[in-house]
C-alpha cells in the first residue's frame, strides 16, 4: 500500500490539516526583555523560578506552559491523548519528570533545539492519521541548565566568542487537535542528520545551516512551492551567523529567500543584550513559535508560515572527541485558517 | 575504505567548500578590543599583586613568603568576586587579563564548586571544583616532578 | 617603577594569552590556556629564564600562571639538591602549596556561602 500523504521525498501533505488549539509560552527575564516580551504568555521574575535548582526552574516552566496551553485550547489534561516533548539536559530530564506530574501518555524526543517543531510533526500526524484527538507538544531550554553541561559554569570567566548563542530560558507548548479555529498544519518535512566537518562547539549556526538549508531545499523541490509561496520563512534557531550560511547555501539551489526569511533566534534578542549571534535551545523556537508567531498569524500579519526548527546534535563527549557537530532540520507549514478556506 | 581516502570523496570536497563559505560568513574575533582588555585588566591585576608583595615587604616578611602571602590574597579576592557574582562580568572584557594571572585559577575552582553545590557536597563542590584546577595541578606537578629528576640525573 | 613595570609585564603575558585564544578559533581553550601556562612557566624557569624576569618586573611575572610554574619548578630543583630523589616529588609541591591550599580553601569556603547567580 502506497503512503497516499506522502509528498516527494520526505514531505507529508495533510488532506486533513490538524490545527492548533491551544499555545502557550513561559520565557525567563532576559527573554521578556527582549523585543518578543510582550507575546509571551507568563515571564519569569528569576531564573530560579521560585526554586531550589535551575534544573527544577525549566521543570516548572515547562508544566506550566503545558497546562497553560491545554487551558488555552479549552481541555483538561484528561483529554489529551498523548504529549510528546524534550529539552536539552541530559535523558531528558525535563521533559520526563514534567509527563510524570501531568500524567498523559508521553513520548520523549531528542530533536536538540528542534524538538519543538519535530513535536508538531508528529503529533501533527498522529492526529491527522486518526490516531489521537488531542496531542501536546512541547519543549523547554534554560541558559543556567544548559551551559554547565555543554560548556562552562555561569560563574566561569571565560569570553563569549561572536559566534556563541545565548541559550534561550524558556518552555513552550502547544495542543494540536483535529478541529479548532487556530492555525493549521498542512505539511511536514522530515530532515536528514546533516554534517559538513564544523567542529567548533561555540559556532552552532554554521554547523545546523546545511541541514536547515537542505530541508528547505527539499520542502520546495517535494511540494512545487517556491519562496514567494510563503508570507514567512523562519529557521529555529541559527542566529546570525547561521542565517547569513542558511540564505547562501539555499540560494546556491536556486531560491532566493532574502526577503521573506528569518531566525528564531534573531528575534528574540536585541543586539544590545550582548548574546552575540542571538539566542539558541528548544526554549528559543518554543517561545517564538507559540508566543510571537502564533500571534501574528492569528492577527492575520503572517497567512502562510514555514517554519523550520533546526537542532546541534553535539554532546560535549563527542566535541571533546573531536567529532564534528551534525545538525538537523523539520519543517512544518503552518496556515491561517482563513487562508486556508481560499 | 580505503579507497575513500585516497580519493576526497563529493562529501569532502563539499565539506571544504563550505567551511571556505564559514570563515568568509563569521564575524572575526575583536581582536584589538580583546588584546587591549587584556593587556589593562591583566596588568592591573599584576600592579595591585606587586602592592601586595611591597605591603606584606614592608610588614617584615621575606620576599618568598611575602609573594605567596600575597598570591593567597589575589586568591581570596578573586573567590570573593567569583562568589558575588561578579568575575565573570569582568572577563567579558578581560578575557586571558582573568584567565592568565593566579586570580584565574582561583575562580576556575570558585565556579564550578559554586555551581555544583546542588549535587552535594562531595560529588557537587568536592569533585567539581577540581574540572579545570585538576589537570592544571597534575601538568604542573608532573612536569616539576620531570624537572627534578633531570636536575638528580644530570647534576 | 616597580608599578610600571609590573603592569607591562603583567599585561604582556595576559596578552600572549589572548591572542593563543584568538587566533586558533576554539581549539584553545581557557582551561588550555591555564595548563599551558603552568607547565610552560615549568619549562622555561627550568632552562633559568624566568628568574631574571621576576628580577626586572617582580609580580609582574610571579602573579601571571608561568610564575605558579616557576615555583613548582624551582621547588623541585631546590628539593633535589636538599633531598634527593625524594625532592623531586616534594620540592615543587612544598614551594607553591600556600597558593594551592589558599585557591582551594577559600574557593571551598566561597562554594559553602554563597548561592550561584546564573547568567
Amino acid at each position: 500500500m502506497a503512503a497516499t500523504k506522502k509528498t516527494g521525498m520526505q514531505t507529508i501533505t495533510f488532506q486533513n490539516p490538524p490545527f492548533f488549539r491551544g499555545n502557550a509560552a513561559v520565557a525567563g527575564p532576559k527573554e521578556g526583555q527582549g523585543p518578543l516580551g510582550r507575546t509571551f504568555d507568563v515571564v519569569l521574575p528569576d531564573t530560579l523560578n521560585g526554586e531550589e535548582t535551575w534544573e527544577k526552574a525549566e521543570r516548572k516552566m515547562l508544566e506550566n506552559a503545558c497546562e497553560l496551553a491545554i487551558t488555552k485550547a479549552g481541555l483538561t489534561v484528561e483529554e489529551i491523548d498523548f504529549m510528546m516533548a524534550g529539552d536539552l539536559l541530559n535523558q531528558l530530564i525535563s521533559a520526563n519528570f514534567t509527563a510524570r506530574d501531568l500524567g498523559i501518555p508521553f513520548i520523549g524526543l531528542y530533536g536538540a533545539c528542534s524538538t519543538m517543531f519535530e513535536g508538531i510533526a508528529l503529533a501533527s500526524m498522529l492526529v491527522e492519521g486518526g490516531f489521537a484527538d488531542y496531542v501536546l507538544a512541547a519543549a523547554s531550554s534554560h541558559y543556567d541548565t544548559a551551559e554547565r553541561q555543554y560548556r562552562y559554569p555561569t560563574e566561569m570567566g571565560v569570553q563569549r566568542p561572536l559566534t556563541s548563542q545565548w541559550t534561550v530560558t524558556g518552555a513552550g507548548a502547544a495542543v494540536i487537535g483535529c478541529e479548532g479555529k487556530g492555525p493549521a498544519i498542512t505539511h511536514v518535512t522530515i530532515g536528514k542528520v546533516i554534517d559538513l566537518g564544523i567542529k567548533d562547539p561555540s559556532d552552532m549556526g554554521s554547523a545546523m545551516a546545511p541541514a536547515a538549508a537542505d530541508t528547505v531545499i527539499q520542502h520546495f523541490k517535494d511540494t512545487g512551492r517556491s519562496p514567494s509561496d510563503y508570507d514567512l520563512i523562519i529557521t529555529g534557531d541559527l542566529a546570525a551567523v547561521g542565517r547569513a550560511l542558511t540564505e547562501q547555501l539555499v540560494k546556491q539551489a536556486g531560491y532566493d529567500i532574502s526577503k521573506n526569511y528569518t531566525d528564531c533566534g534573531i528575534l528574540i534578542y536585541d543586539p544590545v543584550q550582548d548574546t552575540h549571534a542571538g539566542g539558541s535551545g528548544c526554549g528559543c523556537s518554543a517561545v517564538v513559535l507559540n508566543g510571537y508567531l502564533m500571534g501574528e498569524i492569528r492577527t492575520g500579519k503572517y497567512r502562510r508560515v514555514l517554519g523550520v526548527g533546526t537542532g546541534a546534535l553535539l554532546s560535549p563527549i563527542s566535541s571533546f572527541q573531536g567529532e564534528s557537530i551534525p545538525g538537523i532540520g523539520h519543517a512544518v507549514v503552518i496556515e491561517s485558517t482563513a487562508s486556508l478556506r481560499k | 575504505m580505503e579507497q575513500d581516502r585516497a580519493v576526497p570523496s563529493a562529501h569532502e570536497t563539499q565539506k571544504k567548500i563550505y567551511s571556505q563559505m564559514v570563515a568568509r560568513t563569521k564575524p572575526k574575533p575583536p581582536l584589538a578590543r580583546n588584546v587591549t582588555g587584556a593587556f589593562f585588566f591583566g596588568g592591573a591585576i599584576c600592579t595591585l599583586g606587586q602592592a601586595l608583595l611591597n605591603f606584606y615587604i614592608s610588614m617584615g616578611l621575606t620576599r618568598p613568603d611575602a609573594g605567596a602571602a600575597a598570591s593567597a590574597t589575589l586568591v581570596f579576592w578573586a573567590a570573593l568576586l567569583t562568589g558575588l557574582g561578579v568575575y565573570d562580568s569582568i572577563a567579558k572584557y578581560a578575557g586571558a587579563g582573568t584567565i592568565v594571572p593566579i586570580t584565574g585559577f582561583a575562580n576556575s575552582i570558585v565556579a564550578p564548586a559554586l555551581e555544583f553545590r546542588r549535587e552535594g557536597m562531595v560529588f557537587g563542590v568536592g569533585q567539581r571544583m577540581f574540572t579545570i584546577a585538576g589537570p592544571v595541578l597534575a601538568y604542573g606537578f608532573i612536569s616539576a616532578w620531570m624537572v627534578g629528576l633531570i636536575t638528580y640525573l644530570f647534576k | 617603577m616597580d608599578y610600571l613595570k609590573a603592569f607591562i609585564v603583567g599585561g604582556g603575558i595576559c596578552v600572549l594569552g589572548q591572542l593563543m585564544m584568538d587566533l586558533t578559533s576554539y581549539r584553545i581553550t581557557p582551561a588550555h590556556i591555564l595548563v599551558g601556562f603552568v607547565t610552560g612557566g615549568v619549562a622555561i624557569s627550568a632552562l633559568g629564564l624566568y628568574q631574571p624576569l621576576i628580577d626586572f618586573a617582580g609580580a609582574g611575572a610571579t602573579v601571571p600562571l608561568p610564575g605558579f610554574g616557576h615555583l613548582l619548578a624551582q621547588g623541585a630543583i631546590k628539593g633535589v639538591q636538599e633531598n634527593g630523589l625524594l625532592g623531586a616529588f616534594g620540592g615543587g609541591v612544598e614551594a607553591s602549596a600556600v597558593g594551592i591550599a589558599a585557591a582551594i580553601i577559600f574557593g571551598y569556603l566561597i562554594a559553602a556561602i554563597f548561592s550561584p547567580r546564573g547568567e
